[in-house]
């Protein structure tokens, strides 16, 4: 049998995915992040208890060696901090699923489908962010117990800072697990960075009067930028005295001035577009 | 959506216009990885419809080769078209008509049997509104509908096989690949899952296209194509390949087997004197068998008709027998072992 072997559709062009295909698989990807996260349960509880024990070993712990001004403490101090650090674990963590799936050979299925890469991430990452704000969120209900006062803009604000944070780090957890095939490599690479990024971040401890080294690391790494402007809007909101402001200050300065909060935004996002990148760059790498 | 339609009604009326394009062809196909030539110059033709093997051992050079039809590998010589697309120049249009079903498993077990079609559906642009209607009948098709809404952890092997078929038949596409469909399964579920393979050529029109280095899988195909050291040997339906390695043989233990052999030779067969029976060698041997008793007209205490088999084939062309390679499913035995271990 004779067939030639190119004849009638192979005249068209390649039928690349149309912009409402590409969409409408972010939604799917995005939408099996949640139905995954929704069905582990015990993972959803047991993520809360690393930040809790921070908050009240920690924020109690250190309430008695840093007196209270004016009603405000160390607890309410830390408490934003707290909360970036669920969202920055939880955003990171959630990358983990990509060297999931190609484990168990579901990243087989989605990059052989007739769709771009960059969907594929798009959706990832904001599945990830969407998860993460959620928990941060959540975190939310022990205000009341520490003292922190809550309104509803207030909680608006907080969610757009969180988001914003959760976005840039589930990417730059996909950049990562992108490029590395084994759980156990994913997990030593993000114990590694994660805590030293979260303890220099100023989640823990006011980023003025520290000493030169210090000041140089926490003004380096991205998560400060990330953790500050979320502290300042709940901050903001508590009718601190002048005294206790002083004692525990809110601001990132970089060389002599304190960044507009608005500034502090703009390089999260600039570097969430540079962790969108690289994620990537590391998906069409991937096999 | 436009090809959608297209393709839907080309399904529906092949054989008719069109249907002189090959559902699969490859020309003078070639794939090098370094110094080692996987696969050299491969030639043939699918007809739309067909269900075509690959048979071979492993590391002759068969996923290599259907890796290039799928657009996952690029051939580094010859050219190859799938539904009609050129698979190096073409490759999104070629994955958007061809169903994968690979030799490991890639389902998401969080999911639902349904849940994981909807996914599916999606990446591979199913009209929203038809995505319900596919969902059902796919399922129904490999008898999976009432297992829908549970998760597939809770799948057996067999299942989550026939459900990553009707998976990879969800957007209708012109030709299934399937990589090694049954490697690890028992002869049971095998065969259920044959009958679902079979029914999606007959009721959806598929052209199938799979690998396999099981004989009695082969047999499923209208045509084998026997390869080895990435080259293809042979070519050509079971029974043709059966008969160009030889006839059938008929084994007969008589009473006197002298006495058998000169009465069968005199009648004009073609007869061997073997240890304990006479070989008389014929075509269509079990049509024989009645007649070459009366000829020699002596007590029978036994009867054995051979027909040459695939392996026969194999051996025949090759030179070697194929070899059940053990420990091939290790890897995914790990995963799974790993899986058990993280709930």
């Amino acid at each position: 049998m004779t067939v030639p072997l190119r004849a009638g559709p192979a005249l068209v062009a390649d039928q690349s995915p149309s912009l409402g295909e590409e969409l409408r698989t972010v939604g799917m990807v995005w939408e099996r992040e949640l139905i995954r996260f929704e069905r582990t349960r015990t993972r959803i509880l047991s993520s809360f208890i690393q930040p809790i024990l921070f908050l009240f070993v920690l924020g109690y712990g250190m309430s008695t060696l840093t007196p209270t001004v004016n009603g405000f403490d160390f607890k309410k101090f830390v408490f934003p901090g707290i909360v970036a650090m669920t969202v920055v674990t939880t955003a990171i963590f959630s990358a983990i699923s990509i060297v999931w799936d190609r484990e168990f050979g579901f990243l087989r299925e989605m990059l052989v489908a007739p769709v771009s890469r960059g969907a594929l991430v798009v959706g990832k990452c904001l599945g990830g962010a969407t998860i993460a704000t959620v928990q941060g969120t959540i975190m939310l209900a022990l205000a009341p117990l520490i003292g922190v006062r809550l309104t509803l803009p207030l909680v608006f604000a907080v969610i757009g800072c969180e988001l914003l944070m959760a976005l840039t780090l589930t990417a730059f957890g996909v950049a990562v697990a992108s490029r590395i095939q084994r759980m156990e490599g994913f997990q030593v690479v993000m114990q590694l960075l994660l805590f030293p990024m979260l303890f220099l971040s100023g989640a823990l401890f006011p980023l003025s009067g520290l000493p030169t080294w210090l000041t140089v690391i926490t003004r380096v790494n991205p998560l400060t930028y990330a953790v500050d402007p979320l502290r300042h809007v709940i901050q903001d909101a508590q009718n601190l005295t002048p005294q206790a402001a002083a004692r525990f200050p809110v601001g990132v300065s970089l060389f002599g001035t304190t960044l507009p909060i608005g500034a502090e935004l703009g390089i999260v996002s600039a570097l969430a577009v540079v962790f969108l990148a690289l994620a990537l760059t590391g998906f069409r790498r991937t096999g | 959506m436009a090809q959608w339609d297209g393709l839907l009604q080309g399904s529906a009326d092949a054989g008719a216009g069109e249907a002189a394009v090959a559902a699969v062809s490859a020309r003078g196909l070639s794939k090098r990885f370094g110094d080692l030539l996987a696969v050299r110059d491969v030639s043939f033709t699918v007809a739309p419809g067909e269900v075509f093997a690959f048979l071979g051992p492993n590391g002759a050079g068969k996923s290599t080769t259907i890796n290039m039809l799928c657009t996952l590998l690029l051939p580094s010589g010859g050219a190859a078209a799938v539904a009609g697309f050129d698979v190096a120049r073409q490759p999104a249009a070629v994955r958007r008509h061809i169903g994968l079903v690979f030799q490991d498993q890639t389902l998401d077990d969080q999911l639902t049997a349904e849940e994981n079609l909807r996914f599916h559906a999606v990446l591979y642009h199913v009209p929203a509104e038809r995505v319900a209607e596919r969902i059902g009948r796919v399922l129904e098709l490999v008898a999976l509908g009432d297992r829908r809404r549970d998760l597939v952890s809770t799948f057996s092997g067999g299942m989550a096989r026939r459900l990553e078929i009707a998976r990879a038949m969800l957007h209708t596409p012109a030709v299934l690949f399937l990589d090694e469909p049954t490697v690890g399964l028992d002869p049971q579920t095998r065969a259920l899952v044959w009958e679902d393979v079979l029914r999606m050529r007959d009721e959806e029109g598929v052209t199938i296209f799979l690998t396999t280095h099981y004989m009695d899988e082969a047999e499923y195909a209208q045509r084998i194509a026997i390869i080895d050291h990435g080259g293809i040997v042979a070519l050509d339906g079971p029974d043709a390949l059966k008969h160009s390695v030889g006839e059938d043989t008929v084994e007969l233990a008589t009473a006197d087997d002298a006495v058998a052999e000169r009465r069968l030779r005199a009648a004009g067969w073609q007869v061997r004197r073997g240890d304990g029976a006479v070989t008389v060698v014929t075509s269509d041997g079990e049509a024989q068998v009645a007649r070459l008793i009366g000829v020699a007209a002596l007590p029978v205490h036994g009867v054995h008709v051979h027909r040459p088999t695939l392996d026969d084939v194999f051996l025949h062309y090759t030179g070697r027998q194929i070899r059940e390679e053990h420990g091939e499913r290790q890897l995914s035995g790990r995963v799974r072992a790993f899986h058990a271990r993280r709930r």
